[in-house]
């Protein structure tokens, strides 16, 4: 693959003068929840950002940008990631599904989603993407096994109303029902 | 009544799950422009220049305001007040040069974008002249002094009751210690934001992070001289808020400000360390003293807080008066102070006051049960307050007792073996502790509105709040049971400033509040359709009164022949409505504000493990046995506890926001090193709701469950930590250090 | 933020000289991108070396080690069947950092490479030694409850915060740069650097050279070994003290040993010393206890962090019970074994 590079311009020293906006950006292409999107993409956009302020996908979450509380979570090619920390630039030909891509065409609900709304595995509700976002990566990754195992591997994603056994509820349900995808 | 009682689902679930569900930072508009604020790097001192060149000169940048070139508005410190307010001069925003605390605004870009604003942001230069600071409570203690001016809604200390002293001096046995918390920040998930949509012609839209949206709505008006028509406030979500929400923000006066200036849409979102500057629990240094017979009855309780306020404000809670209600005691002194701070003023968090007083409260019964050779239960059993000793008011309803036994029971506390280190599982410890929880059970005025759809279904409407607490959920329970409908048939609209009037979602006071408002407004449409119905010509209803009839699946019906009704749409129309729409609003009665005392109560039993060697602490079991009164939804109200209790082990055992006194300045502002519990610290919650009837505190029977779960878990933890290692611990929160030392 | 330019190269070499002197590789960007948020971490230029080929795989070695390439990622190193089974230290140390969604994007090089964490340096309103060198450390003086205790200078007390990299250096592992010069391999223990008066260089890594690899070398201690973290919640969060111990026993005697400590130093913290002096004693508290001592020789506290020196003495007697015992530190199951 030749490299590709867009250069707005050069630094003349290190933090004095600012690197101007590249009018066009960098062409980049997504497929987000199953529409594969041509993008034009700054290089100090997240992944975050691109979704929530360019193309309004707002269901993804941002709590604290620094990878610190998992509100962010989208799976990119089928692995849970904090979008916060992800510059869109650096996903070029990557998929990704948000929250907004779980449930099916006709309306019914994934089933972490009916299991969340059935073990009130919430309250704001502003984490809650994140959390299901990242139980879909749980289930697939495949190692959890019990409930120790499901609450140490979603400790990524705080829940400050404190929702936890009611997550870990909902999961272990989805889990045992075999219900993952 | 089929809905209310019964656990139902959140009728936002779906919306929250998908992520249809929109916060106040997610609302767009054509044109809108994004601000990004510039925080003090200095406590207290004074702006000396601000380079804004650099910013400036990034394609996409709009403006940087400062205080040297802010619109002129109505900038009076009085207008800035809003309903919680504590007395004094609130913070005005790039007001002038003066910098009152760390993390104060001192600019605001404004930009095409997101990243333009935030990146411009980061090439300002700003420079200060830094004046002495103070931040540390320790120090400032000394100059503690009792506010002159008491805050709205916040009983001072009751005036003492027999005397402390003599009896304190005389009890055979007492304890007398100091316990302090440190200062916590409230943390919501969903950071502070004001999305201001610009309508044109002086009018905007303003969607707004606000647990009631009336308070920014009159707060906009006020600070910008605003028509009161000319501005709407939305929060139809707000993700959490835990009485960070309460007060409208310097977001929202930066983006309002914006938005007039540059007359377009603009939207101010906080990071996550700028959100460290918008208020905290406040740090608390409790003195407690209790004396006791010796056969357990309490002689004395002297209890006084000093907690820290800034220099602007004098922010006050209620720590202390607990202490002189929780239990039976004719010997009472209560004293609360404040000492300022060179800091952002103190903010309302869950159960402000509460816990903190509680734990300083419950972990000296627990201290005296030691002394006195008593099971911590049954000291608390023994001196059961049957009236509130502060107020010699009888309750309106108290089943503490059951509470305790049933918590207990369900604990397993009776074989509770009480000797600090007797039990041992592998190399941990085990210790059980228990404590008793209050919060006031309160119910405001509150107004709502109901409308009868041309199509049979209602929508009810008042302008309160759901942060998470289940408000949409449980008003659509009771509409439904009051007009006869099924939940589906009920729209709920709430986080709208031009909707019936509704204080701030807080307190705990919602579900009674805007709960009774909407029933009644419901029983007033019932009134009302029933007079349409018996009115109409050959009216099967002619003679029938509002107890011959029932309201179910849309139909008024004889309830001596359910064949004879006259459906709602029918009864509308007879009227002449097409759609029919009543407003109402609900007070508490003031007979039983007068002579009664109101309170919710809990009593929670933990067990927790100790590796003592390597201070490692794992709450492994709570039970949290809860006396409301009636529970409209077992399972939100479950939620309701379980979260408290959640927020009771992050205070108990990880929450502390750490100030460098040196720089004036909160430094652990992120959620890395400011911990708040992850999933993997949260075992088995297990939650029982005592049965208790109220039928004084509201119409409905509520008390309120937002705030309950957390008062007294954090001392029942302490106890629980005591009881495992033989080690006391009276300051939190209960870090490993602190147990390893 | 401030404001960059973006460069995919296709391979190694073009990395290495599309760089320039204020520029940065990326690769997973989970601390970069965070840092560069904070305006603490300013490059005028990222190279995106995420794709360059070759550098994702986990390949076996001659002498029955293995090397990790520099673009595997956590969750695929801590999972992967013969580091499970051939290198269980590595595989626990890592699980016990981060979260899940860290883990899937952070990189081996990566990883590697993360700035030490700080209040201080983290926060640009502040001074920092680090971040501005010149500026002083008001860590030192102010708040230092995560800070260290040993190898500490009068310019910086930062620590560095991965788990990861103390379980690699317990293990001995070499890391492989590539750079201008061509290849080279530095030992773990000379990877990253104490802070000195130059607090603002992390590791020995000169700034156009990049890492490619890191090789462990032929499995020791399978059975007896265990990652020990203390922190100040359960789980996703920084160590206050954590503890890697590989031992290599024969009955109860310890044959050989490695022990590292992270949460305590500007790096993951050995002392050839402690290890020497376990060889071909009796696994127990004595012998324990003088490891112990050997290895917080010189700590000291700076205020908040003080009970870390007691912290550690412990944490570091308990891990090498738990090896000596073949019963590692579980991370799901939060009792201390």
């Amino acid at each position: 693959m030749p490299g590709i590079s867009a250069s707005p311009g050069q630094l003349a020293s290190a933090a004095a003068l600012p690197v101007s906006r590249p009018a066009d950006g960098i062409p980049i292409t997504l497929t987000i929840n199953g529409t594969r999107r041509q993008l034009a993409v700054q290089p100090w956009t997240t992944l975050l950002d691109l979704l929530r302020e360019e193309l309004n996908l707002t269901g993804t979450k941002k709590g604290c940008d620094h990878g610190q509380c998992g509100a962010c979570t989208v799976l990119l090619d089928g692995q849970r990631i904090n979008s916060c920390l992800a510059l869109a630039v650096t996903k070029d030909g990557a998929e990704v599904t948000t929250i907004e891509g779980l449930a099916k065409a006709d309306g019914s609900l994934h089933p972490l989603q009916e299991a969340f709304v059935e073990h009130d595995a919430f309250q704001c509700g502003y984490c809650t993407p994140g959390q299901i976002c990242s139980a879909v990566g749980l289930l697939r990754e495949g190692h959890a096994h019990n409930a120790d195992e499901i609450r140490e591997l979603m400790s990524g994603n705080i829940c400050r109303c404190g929702a936890y056994p009611n997550i870990v509820a909902a999961i272990e349900q989805v889990r045992q029902d075999g219900g993952a995808a | 009544m089929t809905y209310i009682g019964t656990p139902r689902s959140r009728v936002d679930g779906r919306a929250k799950v998908t992520g249809a569900a929109r916060y106040a930072g997610e609302f767009t508009a054509p044109d809108l422009a994004h601000g990004y604020i510039v925080s003090s790097a200095v406590a207290k001192g004074r702006v000396l220049s601000v380079e804004t060149e650099a910013a400036r000169a990034l394609p996409g940048v709009l403006e940087v305001f400062t205080h040297e070139n802010r619109p002129g508005t109505a900038w009076l410190s009085g207008n800035y007040q809003d309903e919680v307010a504590p007395p004094g001069a609130p913070f005005r925003p790039l007001y002038d040069s003066q910098i009152q605390f760390s993390g104060q605004p001192v600019a605001l870009v404004v930009a095409e974008d997101f990243d333009t604003a935030r990146d411009a942001a980061s090439l300002i230069r700003v420079t200060y002249e830094a004046y002495p600071h103070q931040t540390d409570l320790h120090v400032q203690r000394a100059k503690a002094y009792v506010p002159s001016k008491k805050r709205d809604g916040i009983d001072p200390p009751p005036p003492p009751r027999g005397d402390a002293d003599a009896a304190l001096a005389a009890a055979p046995v007492s304890v007398r210690q100091e316990y302090s918390i440190a200062p916590e920040h409230h943390n919501p998930m969903e950071p502070h934001a004001s999305t201001v949509i610009w309508e044109g012609e002086g009018k905007i839209t303003v969607h707004d992070k606000i647990q009631g949206a009336q308070n920014s709505h009159n707060y906009i008006t006020n600070v910008f001289g605003l028509a009161k028509e000319n501005v709407r406030v939305l929060s139809p979500y707000v993700g959490g808020a835990f009485g960070s929400g309460l007060r409208p923000h310097h977001q929202l006066a930066l983006a309002v400000m914006a938005s007039l200036a540059l007359k377009r849409s603009v939207r101010v979102s906080l990071t996550r360390d700028q959100m460290f500057a918008l208020g905290y629990r406040p740090m608390t240094i409790n003195t407690m003293a209790l004396g006791a017979d010796a056969d357990g009855g309490l002689r004395a309780v002297q209890h006084e807080a000093v907690a820290s306020t800034s220099t602007y404000e004098d922010y006050q809670e209620a720590v202390v008066n607990w202490s002189g209600l929780a239990y039976r005691c004719d010997n009472v002194k209560l004293g609360y102070k404040l000492a300022q701070l060179d800091a952002v003023t103190p903010l309302d968090m869950r159960a402000p006051g509460a816990p903190l007083g509680m734990f300083a409260l419950e972990s000296a019964m627990d201290e005296l049960s030691y002394k006195l050779k008593m099971d911590p239960l049954e000291l608390r059993l023994r001196n059961y307050a049957e009236i509130d000793g502060n107020t010699g008011h009888p309750f309106t309803s108290k089943e503490l007792r059951a509470a305790y036994r049933q918590g207990a029971e369900r604990f397993g506390w009776s074989r509770r073996n009480p000797e600090p280190r007797s039990m041992k599982e592998g190399r941990e410890l085990i210790g059980w502790g228990m404590a008793t929880g209050i919060w006031e059970a309160q119910m405001q005025q509150t107004s709502a509105r109901a409308t009868l759809m041309p199509d049979g279904t209602l929508e009810v409407a008042t302008a309160t709040a759901d942060i998470g607490t289940g408000t949409y959920t449980i008003l659509a329970q009771i509409a439904a049971d009051a007009m006869g409908l099924a939940m589906e048939q009920v729209m709920v609209r709430i986080g709208d400033s031009s909707l019936p009037t509704s204080p701030v979602e807080g307190g705990s006071w919602t579900a009674a509040s805007a709960g009774s408002a909407v029933q009644a407004v419901c029983y007033k449409l019932r009134d009302e359709l029933l007079n349409h119905a018996r009115s109409m010509p050959d009216s099967p209803l002619a003679n029938a009164s509002l107890q011959h009839v029932t309201f179910t699946e849309g139909r008024i019906a004889l309830r001596s022949d359910p064949a004879r009704f006259v459906t709602y749409s029918d009864a509308m129309r007879a009227g002449g409505h097409r759609m029919l729409s009543l407003e109402q609003t609900t007070s508490p009665d003031p007979n039983v504000q007068k002579t009664y005392s109101s309170y919710t109560h809990a009593a929670v039993f933990v067990e927790v493990r100790v590796d003592e060697e390597l201070g490692v602490m794992r709450v492994t079991r709570v039970v949290d046995a809860v006396a409301a009164g009636k529970i409209l939804n077992p399972k939100t109200a479950r939620s309701q506890i379980i979260g408290g209790v959640v927020w009771g082990i992050g205070m108990a055992l990880e929450e502390e926001t750490f100030t460098d006194h040196a720089l004036g300045r909160f430094m652990n502002h992120n959620l890395a090193e400011y911990h708040v519990p992850v999933n993997a610290d949260i075992h088995e919650i297990d939650v029982i709701f005592v049965e208790e009837e109220d039928d004084k505190t509201s119409p409905l029977g509520v008390k309120g469950l937002g705030e309950i779960g957390i008062v007294g878990t954090a001392a029942a933890i302490a106890n629980a930590v005591f009881h495992a290692t033989g080690k006391r611990i009276r300051d939190l929160p209960i870090t490993i250090d602190k147990v390893i030392g | 933020m401030e404001r960059f330019s973006y460069h995919r190269p296709s391979g190694l070499d073009e990395a290495v000289r599309a760089v320039g002197p204020h520029g940065k590789f990326i690769a997973g960007g989970t601390n970069l991108v965070d840092l560069m948020k904070y305006d603490v971490e300013r490059p005028n230029r990222l190279v995106d070396v995420a794709r360059i080929p070759g550098l994702d795989r986990i390949e076996p070695l001659p002498d029955g080690g293995l090397r990790i390439g520099a673009l595997v990622s956590n969750s695929a190193l801590a999972y992967d069947e013969r580091v499970q089974r051939d290198y269980p230290l590595l595989s626990r140390a890592i699980l016990s950092g981060a979260s899940p969604q860290l883990r899937n994007a952070a990189t081996t090089g990566g990883n590697l490479l993360q700035r030490t964490r700080c209040y201080y340096f983290y926060d640009a309103g502040t001074p920092c030694n680090k971040r501005e060198p010149g500026t002083g450390c008001p860590a030192r003086t102010g708040r230092n409850r995560i800070h260290a205790i040993l190898g500490t200078s009068e310019h910086c007390i930062a620590t560095h915060p991965s788990d990861m990299c103390v379980a690699l250096a317990a293990l001995e592992a070499v890391v492989r740069v590539s750079g201008p010069g061509g290849e080279r391999a530095i030992p773990m223990a000379e990877f990253h650097r104490l802070p000195g008066d130059r607090p603002e260089i992390d590791t020995t890594l000169a700034p156009d050279e990049i890492v490619t690899a890191v090789d462990l070398p032929a499995p020791r201690f399978p059975r007896h070994f265990t990652y020990l973290k203390l922190r100040d919640r359960l789980s996703y969060a920084f160590a206050l003290v954590s503890v890697a111990v590989g031992l290599e026993m024969e009955g109860e005697t310890v044959r050989d040993a490695r022990i590292a400590l992270g949460g305590v130093a500007h790096k993951p913290w050995r002392v050839p010393a402690a290890e020497a002096l376990l060889r071909g004693r009796t696994a127990g508290k004595e012998a324990f206890g003088e490891a112990a001592a050997a290895l917080l020789q010189g700590a000291r506290g700076f205020g908040d962090n003080d009970f870390k020196i007691e912290l550690a003495r412990r944490a570091i007697n308990r891990a090498l019970a738990q090896a000596a015992a073949g019963k590692p530190q579980s991370v799901a199951d939060k009792r201390i074994a």
